[in-house]
């Protein structure tokens, strides 16, 4: 009886040993890379110059669309900005970018020393619109298809890796 | 007449806003702020909580239930912005693991304490 004891209590000290043991190398990061494969929402956005409004739904016309949620008091984000630019040389790939509670004459003046990569600029003043693409913090690039399928989406700044990763993908 | 509308009104109209912030409060400590180290939405104040919180507050004046909200958040966050999983193939372990310890740990009591028979 006593070896039975013995037995089960080592089974379970073993097992909680092996649960804490792989715990610890498992990081936990939260990413979205459960949004891959899904189509992006059908959300209404506001320009930044005018009163219009943007609709997901006109991406369809694009081949490929890259989001990009930036604002101009963001250090990342200018970190970034050159790559948008060379990302802006592709031409099957419309540039959005979304400024992400911004001041409005800071974007501007941002866009104006940095140059501006994007086709179509909107806003999200409150950062509402955002939590509909699953965005969390800023910088963050979603790159969509014709049938506005999230192909791959970037948390944090673009390198020069992702920045290829992307010519590779449009070029196929 | 009039102090007694008065107090009716008043009553409605604390007890109704009293129902409405519960149910915001409720939903705030249920959703893990992404951002912070261990904090819930309720507990943070940072840009994403502040985000999180107003949208919350608009969903429920869009005349979402609970359930309805925590399945948008899910949709857009996964199933790691809410602080209490819900029951999936993936998560049986995580939910069914105490009960069978449990049960795994009054049957070893029992046998631990079980008295040895008294041989004649």
């Amino acid at each position: 009886m006593k070896q039975i004891n013995y037995i089960i209590v080592s089974i379970l000290f073993s097992a909680i040993f092996v649960v804490l043991y792989l715990s610890l190398g498992n990081e936990k990061i939260y990413d979205t890379e459960d949004l891959v494969g899904k189509k992006i929402p059908e959300v209404e956005i506001n320009l930044f110059e005018n009163s219009g409004v943007l609709n997901t739904k006109e991406f369809t016309n694009n081949e490929f669309t890259i989001l990009n949620f930036w604002a101009s008091w963001c250090a990342p984000c200018r970190k970034e900005h050159p790559n948008l630019v060379r990302l802006s040389k592709i031409t099957n790939l419309k540039m959005v970018g979304i400024n992400f509670k911004d001041d409005k004459s800071n974007a501007k003046n941002f866009l104006q020393e940095n140059g501006n990569p994007f086709d179509i600029l909107a806003k999200d003043k409150l950062g509402k619109k955002s939590v509909n693409f699953g965005i969390y913090g800023i910088p963050e690039t979603i790159l969509i298809d014709s049938e506005l399928k999230i192909l791959k989406k970037y948390i944090g700044p673009l390198n020069i890796k992702d920045v290829n990763e992307i010519r590779k993908i449009v070029k196929k | 007449m009039k102090k007694k509308i008065f107090l009716l009104l008043f009553f409605l109209i604390t007890f109704e806003s009293y129902g409405y912030e519960n149910l915001d409060n409720k939903i705030f400590k249920n959703l893990r702020c992404l951002v912070c180290q261990g904090q819930t939405v309720h507990d943070s104040n940072s840009e994403f909580a502040l985000t999180i919180k107003s949208v919350v507050k608009d969903k429920i004046s869009e005349g979402k239930n609970e359930k309805e909200i925590y399945d948008f958040l899910s949709e857009k966050y996964g199933d790691w912005i809410l602080l209490n999983p819900p029951l999936k193939k993936s998560s049986y372990l995580l939910w069914f693991l105490p009960y069978f310890l449990f049960v795994l740990g009054i049957i070893f009591l029992f046998f631990l304490l079980k008295k040895p028979k008294i041989r004649p």
